[in-house]
């Protein structure tokens, strides 16, 4: 499929580093999107996820260490050629109509989809003939997605895609999404909707202050952490649950405690001896959420401490 | 939802991915077009663009150009040519500076740029369909005037000179688009109208497109490419410019050849264009 990319990836970002003024945004991270896959990029607010891509793009320079897309430069035009793009924050022309904007960047590939074909498979054909300036914020969204797949583009860059989306168009562009993969295409995507990542990602890569702190596949993040929750419905109360070893978080819900633990077994063990009575008992793997938010909180000055402050809180609730 | 996928399913499979990233010569050439008519077709669209720029220029050539001095000057045809000449000059000066400083300030600032230059798009597609959009503008502009002249201002010029007028005018505005140009690359969107202002008010008033200058200011005219570009017009027609009408019949000999008006539009294009290049080349 890509005989000129070494390795077999579509992108890469090896050992690069990057700073504006005094703040390092990316501290030699490394970074690869294999073909056929659908990569996650987690962080939070500043951890280094725009720098990478707008890297990735060409759109900037790296300080050091190198940035590879298809095997070539991101700089040459050619180069991008294979590559479709929805970015975060793009005000595009409101005077021009829906149809349009997308026959305007079909222009730009060798080989693209007809607007019609776009529109149909990104389910915007309805805001075909309206200005850009009239729709919704969701709407936006999704015309900037039939302009990402317009180009067959073999990878595409997804910034945060669903942002501003009523859940059934989310529901649309997920599966969209999967089909694209499936098809062959890879796709690299930002995202804060831990659950997205969750549905969609065969690879996570969470950044935090410009370091790859983790990567893997969603399974394999939550392994790292290893957390359980359980939930049930106890007279004991959060505090008493709360001080016992391996327990996270508690927070009492409609009448059930829902226990983040990361030693499930002996939690169970102990409620029961403690509790005979308890009930509706429920154990699974924490979701991707609380693996994150372990993962950023380790890189933290003092993750011990911010964790304790943080179930104190939640038991006082 | 089941139902959903298989829709989806079905929509997706016609999108086998193109490998494909080399442009044939046919699909270059329709990236440069499609760019250059969405780019017209927007402008044209934005009322709040295009109505000042089109219609002023007319309204204000009418009043002032054909009534107000027809009547001081008592019908003058000599007075008649300079006036459609000077206004058709004000008049594509706009569309140029304006246009493309705010468009490019906005673009800039909203991520609109950046997108593009993440987007196969040819960069030079990006600068030429700005620059025929405004040259179009400037078209219309000048057939705007040229109508004008032909039914309400007793039709001072052949068909040759308004012809000869609007083309030395549409080509003339290319110095104007660059400094256009270049400010859009400085400038926010908010600050691009304020620092188009800061060129285009004294390229106006130092052009001696309305009024004779006062001597101890004529110095000054060298600085505005309108001054050149006036002089260009006026030479095709035939007719001197006002400050040598205030002067007297004779005139003073001007230093502004056909030969130094034309090196000097050029040069000033040449050069906003390079800085604009190098500008949006290191910033975006």
């Amino acid at each position: 499929m890509n005989n000129d990319c070494p390795n077999d990836c579509l992108a890469e970002l090896s050992g690069v580093s990057k700073r504006y003024g005094s703040v390092v945004a990316l501290d030699g991270i490394d970074l690869q999107v294999r073909p056929g896959e659908l990569l996650s990029v987690l962080g939070p607010n500043g951890a280094g996820k725009s720098t990478a891509i707008s890297l990735l793009l060409g759109l900037q320079q790296p300080d050091s260490g190198s940035a590879r897309l298809l095997g070539r430069s991101p700089l040459l035009l050619e180069t991008r050629r294979g590559v479709g793009v929805m970015m975060q924050e793009v005000a595009l022309s409101p005077e021009l109509r829906v149809c349009e904007q997308i026959e305007l960047v079909a222009s730009y590939y060798p080989d693209p989809l007809s607007p019609d074909a776009a529109m149909e498979m990104t389910h915007t054909t309805v805001l075909g003939k309206r200005p850009y300036g009239k729709l919704s914020g969701g709407q936006k969204r999704q015309v900037q997605f039939a302009m990402a797949v317009v180009g067959r583009p073999r990878l595409m860059f997804l910034d945060e895609p669903t942002v501003g989306l009523d859940l059934p168009s989310r529901e649309l562009m997920w599966t969209v999404l999967r089909e694209l993969v499936r098809s062959g295409a890879s796709i690299v995507l930002t995202t804060h909707y831990l659950e997205e990542a969750e549905a969609l990602a065969d690879r996570v890569v969470v950044l935090a202050k410009g370091r790859v702190i983790a990567s893997g596949t969603v399974g394999e993040i939550r392994a790292v952490v290893g957390h359980k929750r359980i939930a049930c419905s106890t007279s004991l109360s959060a505090e008493v649950v709360g001080s016992w070893p391996g327990v996270q978080k508690v927070i009492l819900e409609r009448g059930r405690l829902q226990i983040t633990a990361s030693n499930a077994d002996t939690v169970v063990r102990r409620l029961a001896a403690a509790d005979a009575e308890f009930q509706d008992l429920e154990v699974r793997s924490a979701g991707l959420a609380e693996a994150f938010t372990e993962l950023t909180q380790e890189t933290t000055q003092e993750p011990t401490q911010e964790l304790t402050h943080e179930s104190n809180q939640e038991v006082a609730l | 939802m089941s139902a959903n996928s298989f829709a989806i399913e079905t929509n997706v499979s016609c999108n086998t991915l193109s490998g494909n990233t080399r442009m044939s010569s046919a699909r270059l050439r329709s990236a440069y077009l499609t760019e250059t008519k969405f780019e017209c077709l927007r402008a044209l669209r934005a009322p709040a663009f295009a109505i000042p720029f089109l219609l002023l220029p007319l309204v204000l050539y009418v009043l002032f150009g054909i009534f107000l001095a027809g009547s001081m000057s008592k019908g003058d045809a000599t007075v008649a040519r300079i006036m459609f000449v000077n206004w058709g000059v004000f008049g594509i000066m706009g569309p140029g500076m304006f246009g493309f400083g705010m468009f490019v300030a906005t673009e800039r600032g909203q991520g609109l740029l950046t997108l593009k230059r993440a987007l196969p798009m040819p960069p030079a597609a990006y600068l030429l369909s700005k620059l025929v959009m405004a040259t179009l503008f400037s078209a219309i502009v000048m057939a705007t005037i040229v109508l004008a002249a032909v039914t309400l201002g007793h039709s001072p010029l052949s068909a040759g000179q308004y012809a000869a007028i609007s083309l030395v005018n549409i080509f003339g505005s290319l110095p104007f688009c660059a400094v256009g140009l270049f400010i859009g690359t400085l400038a926010s969107a908010k600050s691009a109208p304020a620092f188009a202002n800061l060129a285009y008010l004294p390229f106006m008033h130092l052009g001696g497109l309305f009024y004779p200058l006062p001597k101890s200011v004529q110095p000054l005219e060298f600085i505005s490419p309108a001054f050149y570009l006036d002089k260009l017009g006026l030479r095709v027609v035939g007719a001197p410019s006002l400050d040598q009408l205030a002067s007297g019949a004779a005139g003073p000999s001007s230093h502004a050849t056909p030969m130094v008006c034309v090196v000097v539009l050029t040069a000033v294009t040449v050069m906003f264009v390079a800085l604009a290049i190098r500008r949006l080349a290191r910033v975006g």
